[in-house]
């Protein structure tokens, strides 16, 4: 039976680690996603998992050792944030490239320098290119929910990719919430038995992993990646209707909140589509028809489905915790737009910067930024394609 | 230890046909360590001249599990391995009693790997970790290293008019695996069959962590020619610039004391590495590498009277 339990999102994914039950955990501590290894650490001290946890010197290990104990058929997980995701930058291509179906909690925290602990999403969007999955999470129980897709997704013949599963720090990962968790047999059932495509502990088959691949070669193994990630749209739509069906909460590439008959929106990712949904109850009480798309699914980015889903509004502000630093905007604004750009009828399209290093997005930026937002749907007019809303 | 007819009768695990240069020390290091394994092993290696000589896809050169990623984590590489086979074994879901063997050459060790062999080390994984030390990075055109000996020319610390190559002296690995207080250090050298062949068994004996760094002369690297590598290696041991020794659980052996210790520059003279010693100018340099390489002996001698049986 599932269980109605308080958990922050640090522990929600723990928990979820606990019923998946890798045969392998290699971490390395890092704020604000350690809690996550140590929470897992007590249950391998404790007895509850069969896991052979391996506390390595630092995340280049750690996502090394995952690699490897993936590679030798074992289901194999870590956890990372921010410089400990930059440490392992190297090896995440070579993951995919590997077609390694590792599912990895991240806990997204701005990047340094300067040093800084708290949230944005400068980490895992400065890992987009390198072949994984990217799972965004609102809340504690989506993060609980998109762990446990992310093994059926990650592991699916068609998919065979590895996958990011994230949170915001400390905005969700230390946040107490209310969370449903399912039984462990109903958990241990959903992810069954690890696919173990690539098996190094196979004597009778020896393979070579991580051949050195030229010309000849490289071009088409990269080309498989990209297949890989193209099909895997289709699985995650039907691994989150499957997951509602079976547990009740159904899950898209992306959340439409109110878009039905909307006519302005706001796309943002994580907790602040939570704050979003709050402003838009509120407008829409005083006859405002403004709308939310909130990302899920960052890699693969489900582009036509988002122009589709864009194309009716008159305007569109992208809400994005990264600057790319390319002087023309966040890297999800230049994504929305290119998604855009086939579609006949085009909104007006805008970015909004926010929350760099934790700096809180409050209810008062996002009214803001849907009255201005209001102000170019009404006029036909951007005044400013690109503005920081909350810095000094 | 097993006969050269067993060893002889023991499938080859890296097979010929590989892109390896003419000569080269480090596939007779490889095949000989994996002869001396009764059990089926998996091999991890860094990335280096081993790696991309033997596994140019579609080909492969081993007939053992194998496994590669990065440059610098090898023995991060292995941990993961050996996590996978404890907990499937620990779980029944395997049965096999599989080994452990990750390479790596001196930059993958010394160098960039060394945090990674350090703590893998020091969690105490049941592998076997072997440096093939050709003493600078050879695969990227012989860059120095932090195994590169005083006086040697490498492409970035060069030999020339003012700078006679390498100023500072090699990091003693060896002695630094032995402060990890592992079951099993020790050091060999290629070529010798028999000492290597010892070493790699007693390592299999043991469980744990174990470390051994194998000598491997370069005909590239060092500039000789190709048939010489056996016998530089050898110069290596009788001029005691390399000593073959093991440290099994904190008590030292020394496995060759050379009879008539032979002069630094009987090794040094055939490489082109150390030609510029040779010059007049550079007298008091070689002096100094002899004394070096004096005082290292003295100390591993005095480490086996005070740590010895």
């Amino acid at each position: 039976m599932p269980q109605i339990v308080a958990k922050t999102g640090n522990e929600a994914m723990a928990e979820a680690m606990r019923q998946i039950n890798p045969d392998v955990v290699a971490a390395y501590p890092i704020t604000p996603a350690t809690e996550i290894v140590m929470i897992f650490s007590q249950f391998v001290a404790d007895g509850l998992v069969d896991t052979v946890y391996v506390p390595v010197e630092s995340e280049h290990s750690a996502m090394s050792a995952t690699l490897a104990a993936s590679a030798a058929g074992a289901r194999a997980m870590t956890g990372t944030s921010s410089q400990g995701l930059a440490l392992m930058y190297e090896l995440l291509p070579i993951v995919s490239a590997l077609r390694l179906p590792i599912v990895m909690p991240e806990v997204n925290r701005a990047l340094s320098g300067p040093i800084n602990i708290h949230n944005d999403h400068s980490d895992t969007f400065a890992a987009r290119d390198f072949g994984w999955l990217h799972i965004f999470s609102e809340n504690s129980q989506e993060a609980y929910d998109n762990m446990l897709q992310a093994i059926r997704i990650a592991e699916h013949p068609k998919v065979k990719l590895p996958a990011m599963v994230t949170t915001d720090g400390f905005i969700i990962s230390h946040c107490l919430e209310k969370i449903e968790m399912l039984d462990d047999a109903t958990v241990k059932e959903y992810v069954g038995k690890f696919p173990a495509y690539t098996n190094l502990l196979d004597l009778k088959n020896p393979v070579t992993v991580g051949a050195l691949d030229l010309q000849n070669y490289y071009f088409e193994h990269k080309m498989q990646v990209a297949e890989a990630m193209k099909a895997a749209k289709d699985i995650i739509v039907e691994v989150g209707k499957d997951f509602g069906r079976k547990f009740g909460r159904e899950y898209g590439l992306f959340e439409k909140y109110k878009m039905d008959d909307a006519e302005i929106a706001i796309v943002c990712l994580g907790s602040t589509a939570g704050s979003a949904k709050a402003v838009i109850d509120e407008y829409r009480a005083k006859g405002i028809k403004i709308g939310l798309l909130k990302i899920r699914i960052y890699r693969p980015f489900p582009v036509e489905e988002i122009a589709a889903a864009l194309e009716p509004m008159k305007a569109v502000a992208v809400v994005e915790k990264c600057d790319g630093f390319a002087a023309k905007g966040g890297p999800l604004f230049d994504e929305i737009r290119s998604a855009l750009y086939d579609k006949k009828k085009k909104p007006l399209t805008v970015n909004y910067i926010t929350g760099l290093g934790g700096r809180e997005v409050t209810h008062k930026h996002i009214m803001e930024i849907f009255d201005e937002l209001k102000a170019v749907a009404d006029t036909g007019v951007i005044k400013e394609l690109i503005q920081y809303k909350g810095v000094r | 230890m097993a006969t050269l007819k067993e060893l002889c009768a023991r499938e080859d695990r890296l097979t010929g046909g590989h892109r390896m240069c003419p000569g080269c020390g480090a596939p007779i290091i490889v095949r000989q360590a994996l002869m001396a394994v009764k059990e089926p092993v998996v091999v991890a290696c860094a990335t280096g001249c081993l790696e991309v000589s033997t596994t140019i896809f579609p080909y492969t050169a081993w007939k053992t599990p194998f496994i590669h990623s990065a440059f610098e984590n090898s023995a991060a590489t292995m941990s993961g391995v050996e996590a996978a086979y404890t907990s499937l074994k620990q779980q029944g879901k395997i049965k096999d009693d599989i080994r452990f063997i990750a390479f790596g050459g001196d930059g993958g060790t010394y160098d960039i790997g060394f945090q990674s062999l350090s703590g893998a080390m020091e969690r105490g994984h049941d592998m076997l970790y072997i440096c093939y030390d050709n003493q600078a990075y050879m695969n990227t055109s012989i860059q120095r290293s932090g195994a590169t000996p005083r006086g040697a020319s490498t492409t970035t610390e060069p030999a020339g008019k003012v700078r006679q190559g390498k100023v500072m002296t090699r990091k003693d690995l060896t002695e630094i695996m032995v402060a990890h207080s592992i079951p099993y250090a020790a050091q060999s050298v290629a070529g010798n069959w028999m000492d290597l062949t010892k070493k790699v068994e007693k390592a299999m004996s043991i469980r744990g962590p174990k470390f051994i760094n194998v000598l491997q002369p370069c005909q590239l690297g060092w500039g000789y020619p190709m048939d010489l590598t056996v016998e530089l290696g050898k110069l290596a041991v009788d001029t005691c610039f390399w000593p073959l020794y093991e440290v099994e659980n904190g008590v030292y052996k020394v496995n060759v004391k050379p009879k008539d210790k032979k002069p630094v520059a009987d090794f040094l003279k055939p490489q082109v590495r150390f030609k510029h010693l040779f010059k007049p100018q550079n007298a008091e340099l070689l002096e100094k590498i002899q004394s070096d390489v004096d005082k290292a002996w003295e100390l591993l001698l005095k480490k086996e009277q005070c740590f010895g049986v």
